[in-house]
């Protein structure tokens, strides 16, 4: 930096006799060129050392959640749906759409599935986790991950205790066939909340509670049938679990 | 720091590159430059701080690195390589947020990653950096940070005092105070810039009346 | 994962979520080229075609660094991406309609620095929208820009015959302005429902 004192003003001076921009060509090459891959290390550096930190902040989010909307769970795995059942897997193996988390409680036994979807809502896409257990043939409990619904209004579907009260056992029994559900999840007016496949909707957050159900209905119909024909996958020693007999007598419940 | 006291010389002292982004060249109430963040991330004080913070950090670093290297880059790729180093300490700034906290992260979204096309930083690095020493440069990058991640907490402040009646997370009033909800909404963001827009107006306006009062003044106390 | 209908994001990008009312994305042209009708509509116009273009390749691009790996080069190749873009469609249109290069004059180059494009491209990454999603959310936000600036600027036209306190002149009345626009849009939520 011993050359800093020069007049700030002659700095530009070089370059101004060169006609239309082309001047040398060499030491462009050698600033962009030189510039890039220092830039380039720079961040392969930093992504590198912040990645395992940010991984751990994602999983233990996720986890969070997935306790929240199964509460009687003490740990969980994450699985992936190949088609034509469920495997485990590691980390980002399975796509968005196609993962499913399965809670165990302390003994080891599954106590029931996370599962992520999305939809329209008032504002924006809504992200929403619900957690089934199977044994009941109910939802047992919802988090909402991520929505923009307006504050104060529509953003009760996450604070609103009797709304989320309904989701605490909420009816998703399997028809006969075991292909659909026996009855569609519906919204009604608050209040008005007579079975238990029934929700109560919120008093100014009209179209976001209902966005909410809708995205339930549309999930579970797919999913609940699809994870009580594999459920036997999702058996603790399957899992890697400390699995004792139990996982036998589980999978002949269904 | 030897170098800026050899430059001082021949310009404005060091303290006044620091004060001068604080107030009298502020980026957003004065320059209306960077405006998108400071209405975008500006619903809650704490948004405010970590976006202001954010910004300060790749400021004073595309600052920095620009003063070093203003003699190494040709004219012609210039606004190339800068926007080139931006983005590598805004990827490094989104990053290192994503790793201390990942609700913070969510909060500003893809903010984060727009701090690239905030033109202060560009407008810093070509009028100023560009062209002085490396300590005056970080002087100039920390006034002008300082005094954006300001304007930012005077916005975020307001908004979440009456939008929410909390500052910081902290509740400030009874349970009685009905928030006004349009304060954290987009309209909130749009009317309370313009209100410290009109406050700074004003002051400078009556400013001016005072200095001309007073210039009236002496020259009927002169005469 | 996302089934997200056509019509929906692009209403969704247009109205709901408006790229200058609701989101705060290019604020500056926003405030600086919205004094005249014309200007305003051949801005967004401008916007609109590189918002297209930028959003093609940046789905490119995205499918290229999720195969090859390297998710943090993301926010660099898509800023040189739409760098190029816009020296890309500077170039063509002088080439073409010089008439219509001239009368865009100095607002093509701008372009580069608005954050609304950046944006664009980040966003749809971040929604996964497939290809065809990515073209309708483009048109949306173009539309939706072109639409606010086009209104900001037929109000600031008739405000120029108003008589406003001196204080009140200039950013700060174009903000209270804004603001009454972004109360008008947020009648259009729910409407993707």
């Amino acid at each position: 930096m011993s050359a800093a004192p020069v007049t700030p003003a002659a700095a530009p001076v070089p370059t101004a006799p060169v006609p239309s921009g082309i001047g040398p060509i060499w030491p462009m090459y050698r600033a962009m060129v030189g510039i890039g891959v220092l830039c380039g290390l720079a961040i392969v550096t930093v992504f590198e050392a912040t990645r395992p930190v940010i991984r751990r902040n994602q999983a233990a989010a996720l986890e969070r959640a997935v306790f929240q909307v199964l509460p009687e769970a003490a740990s969980s795995v994450t699985f992936g749906y190949a088609g034509d059942g469920f495997e485990i897997a590691d980390g980002e193996d399975a796509a968005d759409g196609e993962r499913v988390w399965a809670g165990y409680d302390a003994d080891g036994r599954l106590v029931g599935l996370a599962i992520e979807t999305s939809g329209m809502g008032y504002q924006d896409t809504i992200r929403l986790l619900y957690g089934y257990a199977p044994e009941r043939d109910a939802v047992v409990g919802i988090r909402v991950l991520e929505s923009k619904e307006t504050p104060g209004l529509g953003d009760k579907i996450e604070t609103d205790p009797g709304f989320l009260r309904n989701f605490e056992l909420l009816d998703v029994a399997l028809a006969a066939d075991g292909a659909s559900l026996a009855r569609s999840i519906e919204v009604v007016k608050p209040g008005a909340k007579t079975e238990p496949w029934q929700i109560d909707g919120i008093t100014g957050a009209t179209i976001s509670s209902v966005a909410i159900v809708d995205m339930l209905r549309r999930s579970t119909k797919v999913w609940i049938p699809r994870l009580s024909r594999h459920l036997d996958d999702f058996a603790p020693a399957r899992a890697g679990e400390a699995a004792t007999g139990a996982s036998g007598s589980e999978a002949e419940d269904v | 720091m030897s170098d800026t006291h050899l430059v001082d010389a021949a310009g404005p002292s060091s303290t006044d590159e620091f004060v001068k982004g604080l107030w009298r060249e502020n980026p957003v109430f004065v320059q209306a430059l960077g405006m998108c963040p400071v209405l975008a991330v500006s619903n809650t004080a704490l948004n405010a701080l970590a976006m202001g913070l954010a910004t300060l950090f790749v400021l004073v670093m595309s600052n920095t690195v620009v003063s070093l290297l203003r003699r190494f880059i040709p004219k012609q790729v210039r606004i190339a390589t800068y926007i080139l180093v931006i983005a590598t300490f805004v990827t490094i700034v989104d990053y290192a947020i994503q790793a201390i906290s990942l609700e913070m992260y969510r909060a500003l979204g893809a903010f984060i990653s727009l701090i690239v096309v905030n033109c202060l930083i560009l407008g810093r690095a070509e009028s100023f950096a560009s062209k002085n020493g490396v300590g005056r440069s970080i002087l100039d990058g920390l006034g002008m940070g300082i005094g954006f991640t300001v304007a930012l907490l005077a916005l975020g402040a307001v908004r979440e005092i009456f939008g929410a009646g909390s500052l910081f997370g902290v509740q400030l009033f009874h349970d009685a105070f009905q928030p006004w909800v349009m304060m954290i909404l987009p309209s909130g963001g749009f009317f309370t810039l313009a209100g410290w827009l009109l406050l700074f107006n004003w002051l400078r306006a009556r400013a001016e009346t005072l200095n001309s009062a007073k210039l009236a003044d002496a020259l009927e106390a002169t005469s | 994962m996302t089934q997200e209908p056509l019509w929906s994001v692009f209403v969704g990008a247009s109205l709901i979520n408006n790229f200058v009312l609701a989101y705060f994305l290019g604020i500056c042209p926003f405030l600086g080229v919205s004094g005249k009708l014309e200007t305003a509509s051949r801005m967004g116009g401008a916007v609109t075609f590189v918002m297209l273009v930028s959003s093609t390749c940046a789905y490119g691009i995205n499918v290229l660094l999720i195969a090859i790996d390297a998710p943090y080069l993301r926010l660099i190749s898509f800023i040189a991406v739409i760098a190029s873009t816009v020296q890309l469609v500077e170039m063509f249109i002088k080439k073409v309609s010089p008439a219509l290069f001239r009368s865009l004059g100095i607002f093509l180059p701008l372009i580069t620095t608005n954050c609304a494009i950046l944006g664009l491209t980040l966003f749809q990454t971040n929604k996964g929208y497939g290809f065809v999603q990515c073209l309708a959310y483009a048109l949306g936000a173009g539309v939706g820009f072109t639409l606010a600036l086009v209104l900001m600027a037929g109000l600031r036209e008739k405000l120029e015959l108003a008589s406003t306190p001196d204080v009140v002149r200039g950013t700060a009345l174009t903000l209270v302005i804004a603001g009454l626009l972004s109360i008008t849009f947020m009648g259009f939520a729910g409407l993707g429902g």
